[in-house]
């Protein structure tokens, strides 16, 4: 099988006034389809420069990434990207915020349209569509910003740890939900995390990362002998114990 | 709806702490004028210099017989208007500028802080000398007080629209030209208007300054004009009605601003 995403020898430099900073340093890695992949890692090691970098907003100072054996950089439609907060805008109904994606990419055909409609009536917003973000609970609103990464029909997610804006009871509902919805809707995603529970119960593979500059430290394939596994359910599984103390262990081994 | 008691108590207590607000704002501006009478009728102030309501009254009355009263305050509206419009759109559009090229904005900096701090109203005889003895000077004048103010104030909100907003639109693959069209403009929306109310208030100064330099109408015209020939009736009353006009206009932005952002109650 071909990888969707692959980075091979990716190393990212910053510059500011006063240095310059290695965030990434040879850093590889592929995706396949199809796979939900969590990425965990000491704070600020730049994780979501990794995701920056996958989604073509940042170029890497060395390094190739390409995506379907594609160069990122020439074709940026198919990746999703989903942010801490939600950031719905105030003055758009939902239904007009679900629109945004499809707006900037010349897309609002009538298909798309009833698409992204659909994908509201279906994970429980219908009655939604024309209220206003200020309306709806935290939670609703991630899901409304999952429909609004959706609706352009992006192959592969991003999800920058799009739970942490939320309080720990929603969040675990909400990450039960959107881990079913990108499920159900055959996507591959990369969700960058500091919990490591999370990361566990949405994953096929948990990738941890080490300190600054970053790169791959190790790859945990999670496989759980529970049927019909979902986030919440994972959480129940008895291997999930080890596989927490394990990554555990990894995070903190090189302080 | 079924209220309960203690509900409907409470919102009878705020109606009533509104209607007391609202009676002795009310009493306390008839209490001013009727002072005002009285004080001038006793002659405890001289009513030749400090007027009195009912000789303003009377100047009113003649005024509109003789049909200079709507002209005048015409005159000074139209000025503002015109004034505050061109001060807004020029506003806005440099700040867009300055917005799309951080280059220009640097640049430019210094000469607007210098600009701001500047009092303006001493580039109005310039203006005159330049423009001519016409209403073109006067609403250059009300334009040079709004149009920096405007500048500063748009551009400020531009930047202070979140980082992350701009980076979701960026994840769609979209261009600066998105980023000010979905995010940046509409956010600033809230900014822009309150741009406009200090903006209506500073075009009314410059067209007031404007018509003590040059004019042969408009109410800053009654005033000066008034005052040199000591028909303190005709300054007083200019006054009021200046006072009326300024409130109104003030208005009207607020309910531009209800129409336009129902999206923040």
């Amino acid at each position: 099988m071909t990888p969707i995403v692959e980075l091979k020898h990716v190393s990212m430099n910053y510059h500011t006034l006063k240095a310059e900073t290695k965030a990434i340093e040879n850093l590889s890695l592929s995706v396949h389809p199809g796979e939900f992949i969590s990425i965990v890692g000491p704070s600020g090691c730049g994780k979501s420069t990794l995701l920056s970098l996958i989604a073509g907003l940042l170029q890497p100072t060395s390094g190739e990434i390409s995506l379907h054996g594609k160069s990122s950089n020439n074709n940026d439609c198919t990746v999703g990207y989903m942010l801490q907060k939600d950031h719905l805008f105030e003055w758009r109904t939902i239904l007009n915020n679900v629109y945004l994606g499809l707006e900037i990419q010349n897309k609002l055909t009538e298909e798309n349209k009833k698409y992204a409609e659909d994908l509201l009536d279906l994970y429980g917003l219908k009655d939604f569509k024309n209220y206003l973000p200020s309306q709806l609970s935290g939670g609703m609103r991630q899901r409304v910003a999952l429909i609004r990464t959706l609706a352009v029909k992006p192959e592969i997610l991003l999800l920058d740890e799009p739970f942490s804006a939320l309080d720990y009871q929603t969040r675990l509902s909400v990450s039960d939900e959107i881990g079913m919805i990108i499920k159900n809707e055959n996507k591959t995603a990369i969700l960058v995390t500091h919990d490591i529970s999370e990361a566990i119960s949405m994953a096929d593979r948990v990738v941890v990362l080490t300190q600054r500059p970053a790169t791959v430290k190790t790859i945990f394939p999670i496989i759980l002998s529970i049927d019909h596994r979902t986030p919440l359910k994972s959480r129940e599984a008895p291997e999930f114990r080890h596989y927490f103390q394990a990554i555990w262990k990894e995070l903190n081994v090189d302080e | 709806m079924n209220r309960s008691i203690t509900h409907e108590q409470y919102l009878q207590k705020l109606k009533r702490q509104k209607q007391l607000i609202r009676l002795t704002q009310w009493l306390l501006c008839i209490f001013f004028f009727f002072l005002w009478e009285i004080a001038a009728r006793k002659k405890w102030i001289d009513p030749f210099i400090f007027s009195s309501p009912y000789r303003i009254l009377q100047t009113l009355i003649t005024m509109i017989k003789n049909k200079t009263l709507f002209m005048h305050i015409g005159i000074t509206l139209w000025e503002t208007i015109i004034g505050f419009t061109l001060g807004t759109l020029l506003g806005t559009g440099i700040a867009i500028l300055l917005w799309v090229s951080p280059f220009l904005s640097k640049v430019f900096e210094p000469y607007l802080v210098i600009l701001n701090s500047l009092p303006k109203t001493a580039l109005a005889p310039i203006l005159i000398v330049w423009l001519g003895n016409n209403m073109t000077s006067i609403i250059v004048t009300a334009l040079s007080i709004s149009v920096i103010v405007t500048i500063m104030t748009v551009l400020n909100g531009f930047l202070e629209v979140e980082e992350e907003k701009i980076k979701l639109i960026r994840t769609f693959g979209g261009t600066k030209k998105h980023v000010f069209s979905k995010v940046v403009l509409p956010a600033s929306v809230p900014t822009i208007i309150n741009a406009l109310k200090v903006n209506i208030g500073l075009c009314l100064v410059g067209v007031i300054i404007g018509e003590f330099l040059v004019s042969k109408a408009g109410l800053g015209y009654l005033i000066v004009y008034g005052s040199q020939i000591f028909k303190l009736d005709w300054v007083m009353m200019s006054i009021l009605i200046l006072g009326i006009v300024a409130a109104l206009l003030y208005q009207s932005i607020v309910w531009i601003e209800k129409r336009f952002l129902k999206w923040r109650e």
